[in-house]
């Protein structure tokens, strides 16, 4: 299990290495620079800026300085707001999009589950049916259109959330983009589970435990929803990863400080540092989410075993 | 309290020595019940790229800035120049020569009090070109300016200097009466050196920031939320009515509208142009929509076929476009059309036009048609064009709208190429592959010259390759006559000189649209759309 986790962990470093090489040419080569404005800078202010951030140095000196920089863990100051380090916006962004995605995560975890159990137990009743309707609604409508139906509604007519804004987390702040946010996962979890769980239930060792006379309680809990929820945990690696960095949308028209919108804003803005933190950043957390995913993967199934021998 | 207001500013060098005036403020009408909590929340736009006035550069910090930072001169609400930080000065008789007496009571945020080196040390700072600043060149009118603002000299030999712990003198190279008006931007503004000398580039976080407005930073999360609180050492402290105020950084403009109408913002940065109608409709009466001074026009690359040497070309494409039908059609908040480039309301200046502004519109178009076969094109042997634009909704209509009257009323072949911004701004920049451009210029203070000085020829501002020695004279001498009347008659004579070239072609003056709740008070729309919040107060609600 050390081994194999310490392999992975080796293998993350020449893929680390090809994202940032990518990133790092495909940003420099993007026409138009991080200063270029409607009222350019005078002649001498421009070079001194290009002289601040190193812009005056061929390409590859710059890549090589900023490799250099980011093995010191320092991803250099921002292009455009100038009175912070990329290190700074990071560690102001993430515990945001952290919260939120935990939370967007947790929501999904809990009603996609009960929902897909339940809808399996119930197999072709109206429930399953009505189920299977509003997941498939849930996965196709966008965030970009449930969110601000959110806010018409629960902000604008009835005022009881607000509609935006985010007061360092407040609860009400949060409740809307956590729903937006949710809503695919929870549709998809729950049409996971229900597959699983209806697998679970038409096995022989279900078969064996309702012979045995066990509560059907008994029966969903102990012996079918653990196996059911494996393509759950398969997913959550990817959703998890997707869910803390594609919050972009959900970020931007609730007005969250996530690192979603310093992404946005900053390919726009050609800040050339703070989209390549970020991007690092992501792929870093990525790589350990699927990692993660993986070893879970191998506890809850005990067919799966990492690194042993065969 | 009434705001006492200052003649223009170019009247100010025939006065020797001005007399203490109270400054603006909150001017509550008698009567008025204010609400126990002054707490505004404003929308801003953007984040704001940094709270340094001195690299300041996007409407959302330059805002911040003012509400946090008081210079020599400030605004009143309505927009005229008036006293700040200096409660007097005087003038040398050549209009060179300012010295400024400043305030006994002015002091930073901290207590500790404001001084004439304050201002050196920020002039200094702001005009040398390590520190990064866009505006740097509007130190360029002092003496040694142009020489420090081009990395030729040392910024310590910048025309300004403090005889005095409160007087502070101002040597320019030649007379600029719009010197005081100038005073009010934020790039003008005292910065508090122990702290840039402390923390560096961070001297402008909270805790770390010190001001000398009528507020100071309390707090600042990236994306999120500024606030600010009130400064009780600001010297007119007294006349401050909001205590707190939070700006909102809101891009979208659908969103910010959601906000205010749930209650979460008092007043909007801008609103959606698309529900204008609904707005209009369900909250008139909260809609502000007002002149600005800002013109959107486009701009012919002369410096390129098909109009290099081709002014009759670009006159018949600027006359066979209908402006009204652009500015009531596609846009509806009250936009005007623009048959000149320097918008009207600007202070002690005339609206410049096309001689032919006047002209019936059949009349206008049989000359369009005139001058486009005299370029030697027709129905037969039509102008190939690109019209370039920035990728945006508004944009893409107009563009559509000008390249079809083109194409009914000359036969001119136009094809829309839209770009995303930067991309955009680098080849409107370089002038290789424009030939026609969307472009757009904001006053940055109430003269003329702010406006005209952007087609000088070789200003780095100028994409159009426009280079008229005529033009470039006047201007010379329009900035440096002391005259006010002589003045005004120069830069109105240099704008004809200009239009008559058709460099461009102005197409409406945008005006400025804000959401503001009944309950705030002393809002006064104006030209500059500059509204501090000093000025403002929350009645009881």
């Amino acid at each position: 299990m050390i081994a194999y986790t310490l392999k992975r962990i080796l293998a993350a470093i020449p893929t680390l290495l090809i994202i940032i090489t990518l990133a790092f040419f495909l940003m420099h080569a993007a026409p138009g620079g991080p200063f270029a404005a409607e009222r350019p800078v005078p002649p001498a202010v421009q070079q001194n800026l290009n002289r601040m951030y190193h812009l005056d140095q061929p390409v590859i000196v710059q890549y090589g300085d900023y490799l250099a920089d980011i093995l010191r863990g320092d991803f250099g100051p921002s292009f455009k707001y100038a009175d912070y380090s990329v290190n700074d916006l990071i560690a102001a962004g993430f515990p945001v999009s952290l919260q939120l995605g935990v939370s967007a995560i947790l929501l999904a975890l809990i009603l996609g589950i009960a929902a897909g159990a339940y809808a399996a137990l119930r197999r072709d009743s109206w429930v399953d049916h009505l189920l299977r309707v509003v997941t498939m609604t849930g996965i196709s409508v966008p965030n970009f259109v449930v969110a601000p139906l959110l806010i018409l509604v629960f902000a604008v007519t009835l005022h009881w959330l607000p509609a935006g804004g985010w007061n360092r987390g407040a609860f009400a702040d949060a409740v809307l983009p956590t729903i937006a946010l949710a809503l695919p996962y929870i549709a998809y979890i729950a049409r996971l589970t229900r597959t699983g769980m209806l697998e679970a239930l038409a096995s022989d060792y279900v078969r064996t435990a309702r012979s045995k006379g066990l509560p059907a309680r008994t029966i969903v809990l102990r012996h079918a929803l653990k196996p059911a929820l494996l393509p759950v945990v398969s997913f959550l690696g990817p959703a998890i990863a997707g869910i803390i960095t594609g919050s972009v949308i959900v970020e931007e028209i609730f007005g969250i400080p996530g690192l979603g919108r310093f992404f946005v804003q900053g390919a726009l803005n050609r800040d050339y540092t703070l989209v390549m933190g970020v991007v690092i950043f992501y792929a870093m957390l990525i790589i350990a989410l699927n990692l993660a995913a993986d070893l879970l993967y191998g506890w809850l199934d005990p067919k799966v075993r990492y690194g042993a021998r065969a | 309290m009434s705001a006492a207001i200052f003649p223009r500013s170019y009247l100010i060098p025939l006065l020797t020595l001005m007399l203490a005036l109270p400054a603006a403020a909150a001017t509550v009408p008698p009567g008025t019940r204010l609400a126990q909590q002054q707490v505004l929340t404003r929308g801003n736009g953007n984040e704001p790229e940094t709270l340094d006035p001195a690299r300041a550069r996007s409407d959302a910090a330059l805002q911040l800035t003012r509400d946090l930072y008081a210079g020599l001169t400030g605004e009143s609400p309505s927009g005229e120049v008036v006293p700040a930080l200096a409660d007097r000065w005087s003038v040398s008789k050549d209009g060179t020569e300012y010295t400024f007496h400043i305030r006994a009571n002015a002091r930073w945020s901290n207590g500790k009090p404001l001084t004439a080196g304050d201002f050196v040390y920020a002039w200094r700072r702001a005009a040398d070109p390590k520190t990064g600043s866009p505006y740097a060149d509007t130190f360029a009118i002092l003496a040694n300016g142009p020489a420090i603002v081009a990395g030729k000299a040392d910024p310590a030999t910048l025309g300004v200097s403090a005889p005095g712990a409160h007087t502070l003198r101002v040597k320019l190279h030649a007379p600029a009466p719009y010197f005081l008006d100038m005073l009010t931007e934020p790039v003008m503004f005292p910065v508090y050196r122990p702290a840039i000398k402390k923390y560096g580039d961070a001297f402008t976080r909270p805790g770390h920031s010190v001001t000398d407005g009528a507020y100071e930073l309390a707090d600042w999360v990236v994306n999120s939320r500024i606030t600010l609180k009130r400064n009780p050492y600001y010297w007119d402290n007294a006349h401050t009515v909001i205590d707190t105020v939070s700006y909102l950084p809101i891009t979208d403009e659908a969103s910010e509208l959601d906000r205010y109408r749930a209650g979460g913002l008092d007043i909007t940065y801008t609103i959606p142009e698309a529900q204008l109608g609904w707005i209009k409709a369900h909250l008139g009466s909260q809609l502000h929509i007002a002149p600005y001074l800002s013109t959107y026009f486009y701009g012919f690359n002369s410096s390129r076929p098909p109009f290099k040497d081709h002014p009759k070309l670009r006159q018949a494409l600027s006359m066979a476009i209908d402006r009204s039908v652009i500015a009531t059609k596609i846009l509806h908040a009250g936009e005007q059309p623009a048959y000149g480039f320097v918008p009207p309301g600007m202070s002690h200046y005339k609206t410049q036009h096309f001689t032919w502004a006047d002209w019936p519109r059949d009349k206008r178009l049989a000359r369009a048609r005139a001058l486009y076969r005299e370029a030697g094109f027709s129905k037969d042997k039509p102008l190939h064009v690109t019209i370039m634009y920035n990728t945006g909704d508004v944009h893409q209509r107009i563009a559509q709208a000008i390249a079809a009257m083109w194409k009914a009323n000359l036969g001119v072949e136009a094809q829309l190429v839209n770009e995303e911004f930067k991309v955009f701004l680098q080849d409107r920049q370089e002038m290789r592959t424009t030939q026609i451009f969307r472009s757009g210029w904001v006053a940055d203070y109430n003269d003329a010259y702010s406006f005209l000085q952007i087609l000088l020829g070789g200003n780095s501002i100028n994409d159009t390759g426009y280079d008229s020695a005529a033009y470039d004279r006047l201007m010379q001498q329009g900035s440096q006559q002391q005259n006010p009347a002589k003045r005004e008659a120069l830069l109105e004579h240099a704008e004809r000189v200009m239009l008559a070239a058709n460099p461009i072609m102005p197409i409406y003056f945008y005006v400025s649209k804000h959401l503001i709740k009944p309950y705030v008070g002393g809002w006064v729309d104006n030209g500059l759309d500059h509204h501090y919040t000093k000025d403002l107060y929350i009645r009881a609600h």
